[in-house]
């Protein structure tokens, strides 16, 4: 079994490749000078489709898929379409700036893809992800005066559609997580028990700046949440948050991570605090739970000591072999994969541009 | 007569492989140019100027050598044998 590792950076796109997950071969750059923010493989497929977008100071957004660059690498070829695959309908006035997120649906809906961007819009493709349309309930929210754009950007950053109901989660930063349970028709936000310190108290309906949400591998209905700052935990489904912070030496960080095979298993990759943004004491580790949140420990070895960049918020993922892979990539270049859980972890690349984005599956 | 376009090589896969070519009957104006070629080569076309019809940020285009952004943008009138050339502007890291 070949497992694909899609690196996006802001220059272009990598992709390892490896038969027991701790040798790699390293294949790149494709869409050399592009940024990739955002890259899914969809093994939905009988052949995967790698999907990715490119985005040009220059040039501005896109996005391509290949059927084959997956399997083929460099011989392999992208393709695009003729007319923007994202464009905003003329009566919005808006203009696409990023592509931060794309999430193909489940096995069900084999051509569903879905897509977070910026400005906070939410976008689905009916067509495997060739052309997608805008979302309006979400674009036509009465919260969207008033979703403050992060440091990054004001974007949806994360999907979450439910295989089993009509259910969609979001998060956006800022704006917090919305949930709908009609396919988007209608959106509600859930951030009850979310802090948001940067705004005065009480925390509020919305307006939290989360930064990432997985869901447990027994099911949407338990959720985690990399807030800033603080982890939390929902198990009904984002109704209600609790801090799952307790146990842990430092809560602020962009990812969190679930196995999508163990349920309970989960990882976030702590930063020091809000205004100290870089590893504990220059340590690049993993916190790891066996137990949703209720206790954590330190893990990682392998991981470099002396980082003081970050983890962004989808710079990091898992895979679904056994046990659970997990990957990391940093903002002076380097990932790293571990085939253990992230008990150990070994280094795949070094030296590429940032590090925007991870995806591994297996082929 | 016809205006002629010229583009930076990084372009020239989203118009057939040109890097220069001539658009005839000639447009008169720079935004007439854009629709036209939106009709004939998309990819490049949304590369110049996002869905509100706005020049890109960092897409500058030069009639006969003068900057549109310091003249009519996209309104500025074309001449019959006009050469209208795309650059990007200094930009990124």
């Amino acid at each position: 079994m070949t497992t694909l590792l899609a690196i996006g950076t802001k220059k272009g796109l990598w992709l390892a490749r490896s038969e027991d997950r701790r040798s790699w071969t390293l294949d790149g750059p494709h869409l050399l000078m592009q940024e990739v923010a955002a890259v899914a493989i969809d093994s939905r497929r009988s052949t995967p489709r790698l999907l990715a977008t490119g985005y040009s100071e220059h040039w501005g957004p896109t996005v391509l898929w290949s059927d084959d660059v997956g399997t083929r690498g460099a011989d392999g070829t992208w393709q695009e379409t003729e007319e923007a695959p994202i464009r905003f309908p003329t009566e919005t006035g808006a203009a696409l700036n990023r592509v931060w997120q794309l999430q193909p649906d489940s096995v069900d809906r084999p051509d569903v893809v879905w897509a977070g961007c910026e400005p906070t819009s939410l976008w689905r493709s009916e067509d495997g992800g060739r052309s997608f349309a805008l979302i309006r309930g979400l674009w036509d929210h009465p919260h969207r005066a008033d979703w403050v754009p992060g440091f990054g950007g004001a974007a949806v950053h994360t999907v979450l559609p439910d295989p089993r109901s009509d259910r969609v989660t979001v998060a956006m930063s800022t704006g917090g997580v919305y949930v709908s349970d009609d396919r988007g028709e209608n959106w509600s936000p859930s951030n009850s028990g979310i802090g948001a310190p940067f705004l005065p108290d009480p925390p509020p309906e919305f307006g939290q700046c989360v930064h990432k949400v997985a869901a447990d591998a027994a099911g949407p209905s338990r959720l985690y949440a990399q807030n800033h700052p603080g982890v939390y935990r929902s198990d009904d489904g984002g109704a209600s948050w609790t801090s799952i912070s307790g146990d842990l030496p430092y809560d602020f960080g962009f990812p969190v991570l679930a196995s999508p095979r163990t349920p309970g298993l989960i990882w976030v990759v702590p930063l020091e605090a809000d205004a100290c943004r870089v590893p504990p004491a220059g340590r690049l580790r993993v916190q790891r739970s066996r137990d949703g949140g209720d206790t954590w420990s330190e893990v990682g070895r392998g991981l470099p000591d002396g980082y003081w960049g970050s983890v962004l918020r989808d710079a990091a993922c898992v895979d679904a072999g056994d046990p659970t892979g997990v990957y990391l990539g940093t903002r002076d270049g380097c990932v790293y994969a571990s085939a253990d859980e992230g008990e150990s972890f070994v280094q795949v690349a070094a030296h590429l541009p940032d590090v925007l984005v991870v995806r591994a599956a297996e082929l | 007569m016809s205006v002629r376009v010229r583009l930076p090589g990084v372009l020239a896969e989203h118009a057939d492989g040109q890097r220069s070519f001539e658009v005839e009957p000639p447009p008169s104006t720079v935004g007439e140019l854009l629709d036209l070629l939106d009709g004939r080569h998309p990819r490049l076309c949304r590369r110049l100027r996002d869905e509100t019809g706005s020049l890109r940020r960092h897409v500058n285009v030069y009639v006969d050598g003068e900057n549109v952004r310091t003249g009519q943008g996209l309104a500025t009138p074309l001449d019959p044998d006009s050469e209208v050339q795309v650059l990007p502007s200094v930009a990124g890291g």
